[in-house]
């Protein structure tokens, strides 16, 4: 089996990079494959990083407040490239009202200032069945 | 200290005595709650400190009188009692029109000088219309684009009578020039202008991230900035050398403490090495720290870095002058310490943490709004924030006298630590060649991502508690009302920004650009030569491009 493969990436002009560092090595200590793109990422970038890396997950960091226009493009850009399967989860600061609205687009979970690291682990776990290791 | 220590009195230290007689049989009784107890910055904490712990303290050379070197009691002799400190409420949203607004509502409820949050496309040089503006356009700050925008943002509003501290940085000469036309043209003196620019860049490599041209021309930029105010507006702070958003990023105290001013020193440095006087230019430096939620370790924080800071300008650097000692200072509350869950609880947290700017001898604070982990302040919250800050100063009493802690054994032995500890690792940053070096080699960022991780593990085994995330936690909280920033100043950002460009005379634009990028190649001040593009309305993006062009962008290799 191979490891969950996850990209964490910081889109937009923000570069507070805490959170985005500490989930990363958090599901790199859970044993999973951890690939940090870097800061002010498009989602362009975003979406050829998640295809050239096969992965299973994709982490957004977004605390600026452009969640509405970064998660549909991505979304889009993902289905394009043939990845609905990639899970889309998003951290940050959401207000409630733009929940609903992320999860209708496909956004699989979003994670709130606070939210233990062991919740997103858990989730990623339950979400991504581990695949055969590619020959 | 100057306290005689009981242990002359008796063959044996009497802390040893107290240990044997009375804690170990209570011990035996009822154990403490934990095997260990640390700070939040997980420094260890002794269970009780006495003269025992401060026999190496010497009251002149460690604290001395208020007023006096090292200032570890603060830099003025009456403390509060002449002054308080100034409430100082950073803010900023939307159009220039929404924000202006907020500062008059701020200045009405009794707030003291102005702190403008500018949104990102603003922070990192691009226009509302660049790509990477998307959907960042007036969200996190105010978005000013040209001077047409600050123009708006002061409407009515007199430069003269107020003191403004504007939170920008790799644009901070182009957002300061847009400042002093602005100013001028309300026939404002410049030689009395006062506020203060963050223009800290070194922080943003370290810390924020919020970076554009590589460290050294970055820091060309600063000695420039630096070497115009000592000539042109002498009020005015040329730079707060950040230790906030380092804090933010998960330092430790003791990081924050050593990396801000280690920073402090690379500016003299720097500033010294571009040929300027040590102390035509030192006093204009002002320091900004975090407020975090540990309250001890936060007040020795601030007394230490006065008196490091006093003894490295005095005897380091050889200044002569006693403002170049003072270190001044603006706090802000952690914003990191907020939480989503029961946000109401944040009131509590930002008052106790206030609490210790004060205690700690802030010259400036603001205080942080309930609401700021779900979003921008509501006005009611931001006054709620402001209240608070005047309930210290009025009812708590604690304003009355200087420095009510000084002496205490735990603050003063925990002052002198910290200070120790900041030393240790500016001999690190020295002998990597400098904190522009050292950043280079990654070493700061580093030592930080360890720590908030170490921190983030502390919080996960409950090793740390924080009461509504992993303790008393309540299911099925209700929303509190939040402020939701839609796309409206987006559109009409953009659309002034056509009209701005449309009316320009879009020939001397051009000119004064390139007059710009002749001086960044040279060695001529590159402020005067800004002054000059802001007045013919280039926009910021059009400026940072102009020295995009010169110098290149930085980018950081990403490493977790």
């Amino acid at each position: 089996m191979r490891r969950i493969r996850v990209i964490i990436a910081k889109p937009g002009l923000d570069g507070h990079d805490r959170g985005a560092k500490v989930i990363a090595r958090a599901l790199r200590d859970a044993g999973m494959e951890v690939i940090y793109t870097g800061l002010r990422q498009t989602p362009e970038q975003i979406a050829s990083a998640a295809l050239q890396e096969d992965a299973d997950v994709v982490g957004l960091s977004i605390l600026s407040g452009a969640h509405m226009h970064i998660c549909p493009r991505l979304m889009e850009l993902l289905k394009e490239k043939g990845l609905e399967h990639v899970q889309v989860v998003v951290g940050g600061i959401i207000p409630d009202v733009d929940a609903p609205k992320l999860k209708a687009m496909g956004i699989s979970g979003i994670f709130l200032p606070g939210s233990p690291m062991q919740n997103i682990i858990d989730f990623i776990n339950q979400r991504v069945q581990p695949r055969a290791e590619a020959v | 200290m100057g306290m005689k220590s009981t242990t002359t009195d008796t063959q044996q230290p009497a802390k040893a005595a107290w240990e044997r007689e009375v804690l170990e049989p209570a011990l035996a009784k009822s154990p403490e709650r934990l095997v260990s107890f640390t700070t939040i910055s997980g420094r260890p904490i002794e269970r009780l400190y006495t003269a025992e712990d401060v026999t190496d303290i010497k009251y002149d050379e460690d604290l001395g009188d208020p007023g006096v070197y090292p200032y570890t009691r603060g830099i003025h002799p009456t403390g509060y009692r002449g002054k308080l400190w100034t409430m100082r409420q950073f803010a900023g949203f939307g159009t220039p029109e929404e924000t202006n607004g907020r500062y008059k509502q701020l200045l009405a409820a009794g707030g003291t000088g102005l702190s403008v949050a500018f949104d990102l496309p603003t922070l990192m040089g691009r226009d509302p219309d660049h790509p990477l503006s998307l959907g960042e356009v007036g969200k996190c700050g105010v978005n000013v684009t040209t001077l047409a925008d600050m123009e708006r943002l002061f409407d009515g509003i007199s430069l003269a009578d107020i003191t403004t501290s504007m939170t920008i940085n790799s644009p901070a000469p182009m957002i300061f020039a847009m400042y002093l036309v602005v100013a001028e043209q309300q026939g404002a003196d410049w030689k009395k202008l006062s506020g203060t620019i963050q223009n800290d860049i070194l922080k943003e490599f370290i810390a924020q991230k919020e970076y554009i041209f590589p460290p050294r021309p970055s820091m060309r930029l600063i000695t420039d900035v630096f070497a115009f105010c000592a000539k042109e507006v002498p009020r005015w702070n040329t730079i707060s050398v950040s230790g906030y958003h380092i804090r933010e990023a998960g330092s430790t105290a003791l990081q924050e403490l050593a990396f801000t001013l280690r920073d402090g020193i690379e500016y003299v440095q720097w500033g010294i090495d571009a040929g300027l006087e040590i102390d035509d230019f030192v006093p204009r430096l002002s320091f900004f720290f975090n407020a975090h939620s540990d309250f001890f370790e936060e007040i020795a924080k601030y007394r230490a870095a006065r008196k490091i800071w006093a003894r490295v300008m005095r005897e380091r650097f050889g200044a002569k002058h006693e403002r170049s000692w003072k270190l001044r200072f603006h706090t802000q509350t952690a914003g990191v310490s907020l939480t989503a869950q029961q946000p109401y609880n944040n009131v509590v947290r930002t008052a106790l943490q206030a609490l210790s700017a004060v205690l700690g001898g802030t010259n400036s604070l603001h205080t942080n709004s309930l609401d700021e982990a779900l979003s921008l302040p509501t006005a009611e919250a931001a006054t709620l924030a402001l209240r608070t800050q005047q309930v210290i100063a009025h009812e708590s009493g604690i304003t009355n006298m200087v420095d009510p802690l000084g002496g205490s054994y735990f603050v003063e032995r925990l002052t002198l630590d910290m200070e120790e500890g900041a030393y240790r690792y500016f001999d690190t940053i020295d002998k990597m060649g400098g904190m522009v070096a050292a950043i280079e080699q990654g070493y700061p960022q580093r030592e930080i991502a360890e720590s908030s991780y170490l921190f983030q593990k502390a919080v996960e085994k409950k090793e740390k508690l924080i009461v509504g995330v992993n303790a008393h936690v309540e299911e099925g909280e209700s929303p509190i009302p939040i402020l939701y920033i839609d796309d409206r100043a987006a559109d009409a950002q953009m659309a002034r920004l056509l009209e701005v460009r449309s009316r320009r005379d879009a020939a001397k634009v051009a000119a004064t650009l390139d007059a710009l990028k002749e001086t960044a190649r040279g060695t001529g001040n590159t402020m005067v030569a800004l002054l000059d593009c802001v007045r013919a309305y280039a926009t910021v993006g059009e400026m940072c491009d102009a020295l995009r062009d010169v110098w290149g962008e930085y980018e950081e290799v990403p490493s977790i």
